[in-house]
């Protein structure tokens, strides 16, 4: 069989494509929305984790450990199919988002930290010595500094968890993937699948270069 | 509460479960063997040429690896799994993970060891080549083994990675651990067996996890 008419059929392309931007949206919202929350959460976690109160500081090296640990679409799974079960229904987009969001704060949490323990004791200690509290430090000191070193990780992290919405396809979240899932049964055709796969070339290569030209400007030298 | 452990941590059914899911364990430990060896392999060749003086060898090289960074996996594989049958290639849900997994791994590893390439200093080529080590030898004994000291951080976190998303095989039916778990929660209408399924991950995830983070602290002070 042609090539092109089995991955790049016109007539398909044009039958499956208003579908597939609707999907697209979907895609894009939901990430953006994962984007958003799970960086504003993990950046709370890791200031939280600065107090370094042992109750705190337990349940989010916990968290951030069992969400770094555990495959994504395996937590979708037990959400989705076992909350039904002891009477808690959520909507498919919501425990893809959710999820995400909350794998994405377990890394920007590590991340954050990570950097935050290497400044250097000074910091800390002048940023007190000047009459500010320790959250006026976290906040004005600490924090912008952190958020410099770490920006080429956070969107490389971000980008990952972005693309990790297609797992929405498993428990029916009308994105990209499940749309051209769909599609592909229907028409017999590989083509939606292409289309498919452009289409997230079409958002995320981009970003790639954008992620390239990040790292070179904020390059930290060890 | 009963109710939830009854639908969670169903002790019955997961004993039930459990000869499935050890099988379906061993075909997932099988499957990282396999795609991480080809990973690595693939990252470094193309690390090799992304890092190469040539542009004919280098711009491919981004090329290939952008391209790859920026197509989610799983669309990937389904691509060749439901792909390849209309051009008259039929290839086994085993083949198929592979196959998409080589491509999206190779990428992420090459950005990697590319980077660890980058770290080592120009002198060290220089000096190297000026006592006589042909170019070859010298990326070999000299540069490479540096290369991949100063990255051994991202290439465990990578492999973590690569072992989480070995889950997406599920879509293919590829009978791993989390297909095993989810059939059998299907068939008992009862959750228990995916909660197992990630206590099993958990069961070797988890210290690789302490240890990354361990890594990037102990860096960090250091530097």
């Amino acid at each position: 069989m042609d090539f092109f008419d089995a991955f790049l059929n016109p007539e398909i392309i044009a039958t499956y494509l208003p579908a597939l931007v609707r999907a697209v949206w979907v895609t894009v919202w939901i990430s953006v929305l994962v984007v958003i929350s799970g960086l504003a959460l993990g950046a709370l976690l890791a200031g939280l984790r600065a107090y370094q109160k042992r109750w705190l500081t337990l349940p989010i090296v916990l968290f951030a450990d069992l969400m770094r640990a555990l495959p994504p679409l395996v937590l979708m799974l037990i959400l989705f199919f076992g909350l039904p079960s002891v009477g808690i229904i959520l909507s498919d987009w919501f425990v893809l988002y959710l999820i995400l969001t909350l794998v994405l704060a377990a890394f920007v949490e590590e991340i954050f930290w990570a950097t935050m323990t290497s400044l250097s004791r000074g910091q800390w200690e002048a940023g007190q010595a000047t009459g500010l509290s320790f959250l006026q430090v976290l906040v004005h000191v600490i924090f912008p500094q952190a958020l410099r070193m770490d920006i080429p990780q956070l969107v490389n992290r971000s980008l990952t968890i972005s693309k990790m919405t297609a797992y929405g396809s498993v428990i029916g979240v009308k994105e990209i993937v499940s749309v051209a899932g769909s599609a592909q049964a229907f028409s017999g055709s590989a083509t939606p699948l292409t289309m498919a796969a452009l289409a997230y070339l079409i958002i995320f290569f981009p970003a790639m270069l954008l992620s390239r030209y990040i790292e070179n400007r904020f390059h930290y030298e060890h | 509460m009963e109710n939830f452990i009854d639908a969670f941590f169903n002790i019955d059914i997961m004993r039930q479960a459990t000869p499935l899911l050890l099988r379906g364990a061993w075909v997932t430990l099988q499957l990282c063997a396999v795609v991480i060896v080809l990973g690595l392999s693939g990252g470094l060749a193309l690390s090799l040429l992304a890092s190469s003086k040539n542009a004919l060898l280098r711009l491919p090289a981004f090329f290939f690896i952008d391209i790859f960074r920026a197509i989610p996996p799983l669309i990937l594989l389904i691509l060749i799994y439901a792909g390849l049958p209309f051009v008259g290639v039929r290839v086994s849900p085993f083949i198929a993970v592979c196959i998409a997994f080589l491509l999206n791994n190779s990428a992420y590893f090459a950005e990697i060891f590319r980077s660890g390439i980058k770290s080592v200093g120009r002198g060290q080529t220089e000096a190297a080549r000026a006592t006589g080590l042909s170019p070859a030898q010298t990326q070999a004994y000299v540069v490479l083994p540096q290369a991949i000291r100063n990255v051994l951080p991202d290439i465990l976190s990578n492999v973590v990675e690569i072992v989480k998303l070995t889950s997406i095989a599920s879509v293919v039916s590829l009978s791993e651990l989390l297909y095993s778990a989810n059939m059998a929660r299907a068939v008992t209408y009862n959750s228990s067996p995916l909660v197992m399924a990630a206590g099993l991950y958990l069961l070797v995830l988890w210290p690789l996890v302490r240890v990354i983070s361990r890594f990037q602290r102990g860096l960090s002070i250091t530097s």
